[in-house]
């Protein structure tokens, strides 16, 4: 491989011919829908990767290409792209009643607004085509109409079926449910204008008289009727009144930095983020230390020459690992009651674990340890083995105590392998919004203020602020995981600078 | 469940959010291949487990009569968060089942049409029904079932239904003592995750005490810019609530989720709880000698209030198949048949009438919970009820936990106020 020839087996080429294949097969897949979606970005991105992944493949040269190429699209994919996306919905006002276009908006007021006129008679429809146009059969009290978009005229010649409906009528052809509903939007868009009115259909075999009481005026662009006008406000994505009242359905809209500066300067959000940060950092400090100490103690044991059945042991430790996490945060949640938790009851206890600030800090840490360590302990597991035995036996020869031992041989060599995951572990746990969530939901709340709870972290308070206020505010949110996201990263950064430290140690 | 579980319904929102917005270009795909041939139709409807196995046949059966096809989905989480999100990304159903409390949000969103039925459809349902519905003037939903609390009574320990929930409590209190039961009354103080109170349950208590949570407006709609958290019968309420708590009568505790209330009242370890319908086929099969009566409120106070959620059909805004849909769900899903269908699957209160008598003459529990509907309010389907559930249930642990009540009510009330106004 080195020479950059091709590996000459047979299989290998066929392997590649097939991989090939797969890419060009993928991106014509792809291409199709986004054409007849008319979306050339779509298309160019695809285009310009497959281009790629041919021009990378098809040739021997570009070694280091081959590797780098699945790797950065993978990172763009997984990494930028959701990096990107949620920095974007942070500079908009997206979230509930501010989700669609302009456009959404406008036809979502004005269907809302149409309203039957009270004590009309209900029309029994009949959908039907002349020469390709779609018209309404209407019957009402044994008398026969046509309604078109020019209005409504009496109809001769029209026979009515059982319901009252007209099933036949000279010079229409009459639809079938699956052929009108095939043009449904036309049905749905149809109005027949008749005095002080319009008559709508309301399915596919009635139509009633009404009136659609708000109608958007694109020259002042502006919502009116019910004696009122609704400018647009382009600003918060809504129509608003001259009185100050706004129509419930908005629009989205870029807000450039409101959502940044938002979380920065609003008393309400800032006034406890030092509480929960430090909370925060304590959590995943915690965890992490807690959940290395105990993985590595009980690799150690069963590291021991003279350990038995020590399959079995890895087995039953390694399960809570294996178990789904979700399921298992709710069992934790349910064994905390104070009244019915296996907890109290085992122990004979009548503690309120969940309901007072350090109790509930200390269980949603007991879970976590028991959910984390596992993990911990198979990277140690693994790593003790690769420590040569040699290495202790001089340390025992040269009179180290085992603690000494333990300290100056083991762990420094275990800290090489460990180190980048505990800092990972770090960054997971500290945004472990499941962690909390389904076990306290950050609470125990204290009496006067609703809004922090003690086991809340940075990421568990945000969706609270986010999804608490008017439904959800995606935009808020987005900009308030901008800057969890910083800490974190800065955080990692940090930690990674300072496990190099340990690197010296391979020297 | 039948109150909206916001916290969790968001856990997995701004996920969501990506999806759909990455989903994006493909949605643009589809409404230039839509004019297919009518056989290529499917009508698309949402439904939760149970809805969905009695819909199923209706549903084939609609589809044959119109030449297309029809398919019921199954979503059993996260109904209206996933609706919202599929909806937008133009991948949501046709038809969508629902609670009534949705409206106000999906309404905001542009997502649910209104459904244009005569004075005489209308007038077919019952009245909460039709009220719940009934949204800024306009019906949303085809109502198909109703359902609230009541008060489950285990009648060989308590044979006669208590006048007042102070009688409840020495009623209760009795038996504990006599050693008959372990807990007073099962009543779910807590939401599932037993971290925060629960406002729906609560509720019929806090109204009894003579509070409410908002104003009403002249159109019967409740008020936004009326709070009633914090005014001085919002106090009155928790400081009543307060001495049925842990440090009071130790009726009501934070232990107790609808769950475990359910398991405590169906093993005999309590005499009473408060429930609804959804509890009724536990307590058959528990094989429990039960009666049903109204949440009884405090002694010489108001009627207690349960909440009334009206399970609905919704046509989605940005269905593909409007017209059929409206058409469905008018036709199909409003009559007798499916709505006899739909209880003899689970047994609750039907919301239109003709079906009502057919369950009440089938099932003599459903008579009692519509007896325990008649003091019962609609749950407020406004988009700021949003604001009140997180400091409301923290307030009801906050009383029920025995601290002091003026202040945790004063800050519930600015909590609720400080969301209000964004």
């Amino acid at each position: 491989m080195a020479t950059g020839a091709w590996p000459g087996s047979a299989g290998g080429i066929a392997l590649r011919v097939l991989v090939l294949g797969l890419i060009v097969a993928v991106a014509l897949w792809a291409v199709a829908p986004l054409v007849a979606a008319e979306n050339w970005i779509g298309v160019g991105i695809v285009v310009v990767v497959t281009a790629a992944g041919l021009l990378v493949y098809l040739t021997p040269r570009r070694l280091p290409a081959k590797y780098l190429l699945p790797t950065t699209l993978l990172v763009l994919a997984f990494q930028v792209f959701p990096v990107v996306h949620t920095m974007s919905l942070a500079l908009t006002n997206i979230g509930d009643g501010h989700l669609g276009s302009k456009q959404d908006a406008i036809t979502a007021i004005e269907t809302s607004s149409v309203k039957r006129r009270p004590g009309s008679a209900e029309f029994r429809l009949t959908v039907a085509e002349k020469d390709g146009d779609l018209v309404f059969l209407l019957a009402e009290g044994g008398r026969a109409y046509t309604g078109t978009a020019e209005g409504l005229r009496p109809l001769e010649g029209a026979t009515l079926g059982a319901g009252g409906r007209i099933t036949a009528a000279d010079g229409y052809t009459v639809l079938t449910a699956g052929q009108a509903s095939a043009r449904g939007s036309e049905i749905t868009e149809l109005v027949v204008p008749v005095e002080g009115g319009a008559i709508r259909s309301q399915g596919l075999s009635r139509a009633y008289r009404g009136t659609a009481t708000l109608a958007y005026d694109a020259v002042c662009d502006c919502v009116t009727g019910q004696d009122r006008i609704w400018r647009a406000d382009e600003e918060q994505g809504r129509f608003v009144s001259d009185d100050g009242q706004a129509l419930a359905q908005g629009w989205q809209v870029d807000v450039g930095l409101a959502n940044l500066t938002t979380a920065l300067t609003n008393p309400k959000i800032n006034a406890h983020f030092l509480g929960v940060f430090g909370w925060n950092l304590v959590y995943a400090t915690s965890v992490v230390v807690l959940t290395a100490a105990l993985g590595v103690a009980v690799a150690l044991v069963l590291h021991h020459p003279r350990m038995r059945a020590v399959r079995a042991y890895r087995t039953l430790i390694v399960l809570p690992y294996a178990m789904p996490a979700f399921a298992m945060l709710l069992v934790w949640r349910d064994m905390f009651n104070t009244d019915f938790g296996l907890i109290n009851k085992m122990l004979g206890l009548d503690v309120d674990w969940l309901g007072a600030p350090l109790t509930a800090r200390l269980s949603v840490l007991l879970v976590q340890l028991w959910l984390g360590f596992p993990y911990m302990f198979l990277i140690a597991t693994g790593a003790l083995q690769t420590i040569p035995s040699e290495y202790l036996e001089a340390a025992q020869v040269d009179g180290a105590t085992a603690w000494q031992r333990f300290v100056k041989v083991t762990l420094p060599l275990l800290m090489l392998a460990l180190a980048p995951l505990l800092v990972s572990s770090f960054a997971f746990n500290f945004n472990n919004f499941n962690g909390i969530f389904l076990v306290t939901a950050g609470g125990p709340f204290p009496a006067d203020n609703p809004t922090m709870g003690a086991t809340d972290l940075l990421i568990t308070y945000t969706f609270r602020l986010a999804f608490g206020q008017q439904g959800a505010q995606y935009g808020l949110a987005s900009a308030m995981s901008v800057y969890v996201y910083l800490i974190v990263a800065v955080l990692s950064i940090i930690s990674f600078r300072r496990t190099r430290a340990f690197q010296e140690v391979d020297r | 469940m039948p109150r909206p579980m916001k916290t969790l319904a968001g856990a997995l929102a701004l996920g969501l959010v990506l999806t759909a917005c990455g989903g994006n270009t493909q949605a643009q795909g589809q409404p230039s291949s839509a004019p297919a041939a009518a056989g290529d139709t499917t009508l698309l409807i949402w439904a939760d487990q149970m809805r969905s196995d009695t819909l199923k046949p209706f549903a084939e059966a609609f589809a044959k009569e119109n030449g297309i096809k029809a398919e019921v989905v199954v979503v059993a989480q996260n109904q209206q968060q996933t609706f919202t999100t599929a909806s937008q990304a133009g991948k949501g159903p046709d038809v969508v089942v629902g609670a009534h409390d949705w409206i106000g949000n999906l309404v905001q969103n542009g997502l649910i049409d209104p459904i244009q039925m005569t004075e005489d459809q209308l007038a077919g349902y019952v009245d909460v029904a039709r009220k719940a519905v009934t949204y800024d003037g306009q019906v949303y939903g085809v109502p198909y079932a109703v359902e609230n609390l009541a008060l489950f009574r285990n009648t060989e320990l308590a044979p006669e239904a208590p006048g007042s929930f102070d009688e409840l409590v020495e009623t209760g209190k009795r038996l504990k003592a006599a050693g008959k039961v372990k807990e007073i009354v099962g009543y779910p103080v807590s939401q599932q995750d037993g971290q925060s109170g629960d406002t729906y349950h609560l509720y019929p208590l806090y109204t009894s005490a003579g509070a409410h949570l908002f104003g009403t407006t002249a159109g019967g709609d409740p008020d936004p810019s009326e709070l009633g958290v914090g005014e001085k019968e919002s106090v009155a309420a928790f400081e009543r609530i307060a001495r049925l708590g842990e440090k009071g009568d130790g009726a009501l505790k934070r232990s107790f989720t609808s769950d475990n209330s359910a398991a405590a009242f169906n093993e005999g370890r309590t005499a009473f709880m408060v429930a609804g319908p959804w509890r009724l086929a536990d307590a058959r099969k528990a094989g429990v000698k039960y009666d049903i009566t109204p949440v009884p409120g405090f002694k010489g106070a108001e009627p207690a209030r349960p909440f009334v959620g009206v399970q609905s059909f919704f046509v989605a805004s940005k269905g593909k198949n409007k017209a059929l849909a409206q058409e469905f769900v008018t036709g199909t899903l409003a009559s007798a048949e499916v709505a006899r269908a739909l209880f003899d699957a689970e047994p609750r209160m039907p919301a239109l009438n003709e079906a009502l008598t057919y369950a009440a003459g089938k099932d003599p529990d459903v008579a009692k919970f519509q007896a325990a509907a008649e003091n019962g309010t609609p749950l407020p389907a406004i988009p700021q009820m949003v604001a009140i559930w997180g400091p409301f249930n923290t307030l009801i642990h906050a009383a029920v936990k025995g601290e002091p009540v003026p202040p945790a009510v004063e800050a519930a009330a600015k909590a609720i106020a400080e969301q209000l106004e964004q």
